[in-house]
């Protein structure tokens, strides 16, 4: 199941030059919450900071509390411990390209010492399963390598790769801009079942996106989140002038 | 333009081929059993072979190996995933540097370090010096693999929680292994036939010797000692050798290649 995340007063830096300015945010359980702004708004700074990515990147830093489910992000837990429990799905898919389908898939599970065979088989079966990709890589697990599929199904690999760890949330950072109309619809669709068994934060350039797949809106510029609400309301009826004037297509 | 390309091709190759045609022509003759079996003859007696010397060379080849590739291996690891820093720069520096030290001050070097305290010749020694030269060539051909692997393979495993040094041993390097051992291949063929380095610290032997702390033959050396002889019989027996120590890096560099070909997964397979 899903858990809920709580940000409280987010900072981000990278080096000197400050990303995020006191982000505040609620988002809830099983349901799927959309980012959208601009380019450089810091939309994915600030997912990345909620699996604590961010600081994978020389100089950069977080201050503020982030809490996801009953884990204090910044506290007591450590980065890797947290990311099997927060997974997260790229802008341009990244299966490891030596590895075959199964293999991708198993990843997370094998080189945190995970052996049992049986078990991986089941694991990786229900994965690609809840993917959708099961029934296109079936006959092929163990002889193709990840690399060797199309970007479409690539990204449903990597998704399937992040499900396999169990997480309770997914983060996605604009997962369809590398990905046709056709994939990106899949994806969506898979969005939507996802929702009822994790909690999606997805970052997104395309507004009709966030209006189809997110029940939760939150629009950021320039560092700052300017308004979280309603998907509906942040559509038609935003309480900011700046939302409005991007959601209508004035700037961005 | 296609014409040019053809061109340089062929001049490229036709050393390696006038070479190794020339050695053919000049050993094969004197290959024989005999030659692959038996240890040196007395000058002046005929036959004998240089089956201590073989033997020999690869026992010192496999503990330079030993030595050298894991710490080749491993400064490359930490100049591309730790040292984007002064201290990368330190090491880069002093690596390139000593790739240009001339073999014969390496020799040296291990003769200090190993002969001068075992107090006398030995496999060991020649090992020593020959990890030393493999070292460098290993370390930068290493970073330089693991910098092609993109970053987003890195997030990748870290998304996963996957640790740091897991995701470099486990991902990194695994998606580089094909260039991290085309590196260790070409520093292995560089040293297999090195003379210099191994004059004073494996020695040669003409007997054969199963024991790390003694002096040692090795093909480098036998052909050293028997080109420059003025016996004819040495000389045919020196262009064998020679024969033999190409033949003996070009199969190891082929059985390597495979092996890794087969453990791997081929990508777009």
């Amino acid at each position: 199941m899903g858990v809920g995340i709580t940000v409280e007063h987010l900072n981000a830096f990278y080096g000197k030059t400050q990303a995020l300015f006191d982000v505040n945010i609620t988002v809830l359980a099983n349901r799927a919450t959309a980012l959208i702004g601009p380019s450089g708004c810091g939309k994915s700074t600030f997912i990345r900071c909620l699996n604590r990515m961010h600081e994978t990147i020389p100089e950069a830093r977080v201050d503020g509390t982030v809490h996801i489910g009953d884990l204090n992000v910044y506290n007591g837990t450590s980065a890797t411990q947290l990311r099997r429990r927060v997974g997260m799905v790229f802008q341009k898919p990244n299966p490891f390209p030596t590895m075959s389908i199964y293999d991708n898939v198993a990843a997370g599970l094998k080189l945190s010492g995970f052996r049992n065979r049986k078990k991986l088989d089941e694991v990786v079966h229900k994965s690609l399963h809840s993917s959708a990709l099961w029934d296109e890589v079936k006959d092929s697990l163990h002889k193709k390598s990840g690399a060797s599929l199309s970007g479409g199904q690539q990204q449903r690999l990597c998704i399937a790769r992040a499900l396999a760890v169990q997480p309770e949330v997914l983060l996605m950072d604009e997962p369809c801009s590398a990905l046709d109309p056709i994939s990106t619809g899949k994806i969506e669709e898979l969005i939507f079942q996802l929702k009822e068994q994790y909690t999606i934060v997805i970052v997104t350039h395309n507004m009709q996106q966030a209006a189809r797949v997110a029940e939760f809106t939150g629009f950021f510029l320039l560092g700052k989140m300017i308004e979280f609400d309603k998907t509906e309301k942040i559509f038609t009826n935003p309480s900011d002038k700046r939302t409005e004037d991007y959601v209508t297509g004035r700037f961005g | 333009m296609t014409g040019v390309a053809v061109l340089t091709v062929a001049l490229v190759l036709l050393p390696l081929f006038a070479i190794f045609a020339y050695l053919v022509y000049k050993g094969i003759g004197s290959i024989n059993l005999a030659f692959l079996t038996q240890t040196p003859k007395p000058v002046g007696e005929p036959g004998g072979g240089m089956a201590n010397a073989i033997v020999g060379s690869m026992v010192i080849l496999g503990i330079a190996s030993l030595l050298g590739v894991p710490l080749g291996i491993g400064a490359g690891i930490f100049l591309s995933e730790y040292g984007r820093n002064r201290y990368g720069d330190i090491v880069r520096f002093v690596s390139d540097v000593l790739n240009g030290v001339p073999s014969i001050v390496i020799g040296i070097v291990a003769y200090g370090l190993v002969v001068m305290r075992q107090k006398h010749f030995s496999a060991l020694a020649g090992g020593v010096a020959l990890a030393i030269m493999m070292i460098p060539t290993i370390a930068r051909t290493t970073e330089q693999m693991l910098l092609l692997v993109p970053q987003a393979i890195r997030e990748a495993a870290y998304g996963l929680g996957v640790s740091r040094w897991r995701t470099t041993l486990s991902i990194t390097l695994r998606t580089a292994t094909s260039g991290v051992i085309t590196g260790v291949m070409l520093a292995f063929a560089r040293v297999a036939g090195e003379t210099a380095p191994l004059l004073f610290t494996a020695f040669g032997n003409q007997f054969w010797n199963w024991k790390m702390d003694q002096p040692t033959a090795a093909l480098s050396l036998q052909i050293f000692t028997y080109a420059i002889s003025p016996f004819d019989e040495w000389h045919r027996q020196a262009w064998a050798g020679a024969l033999v120590l190409i033949v003996l890096i070009v199969g190891a560099v082929a059985a390597v290649r495979i092996v890794v070909r087969h453990g791997t997964l081929a990508a777009g397979a």
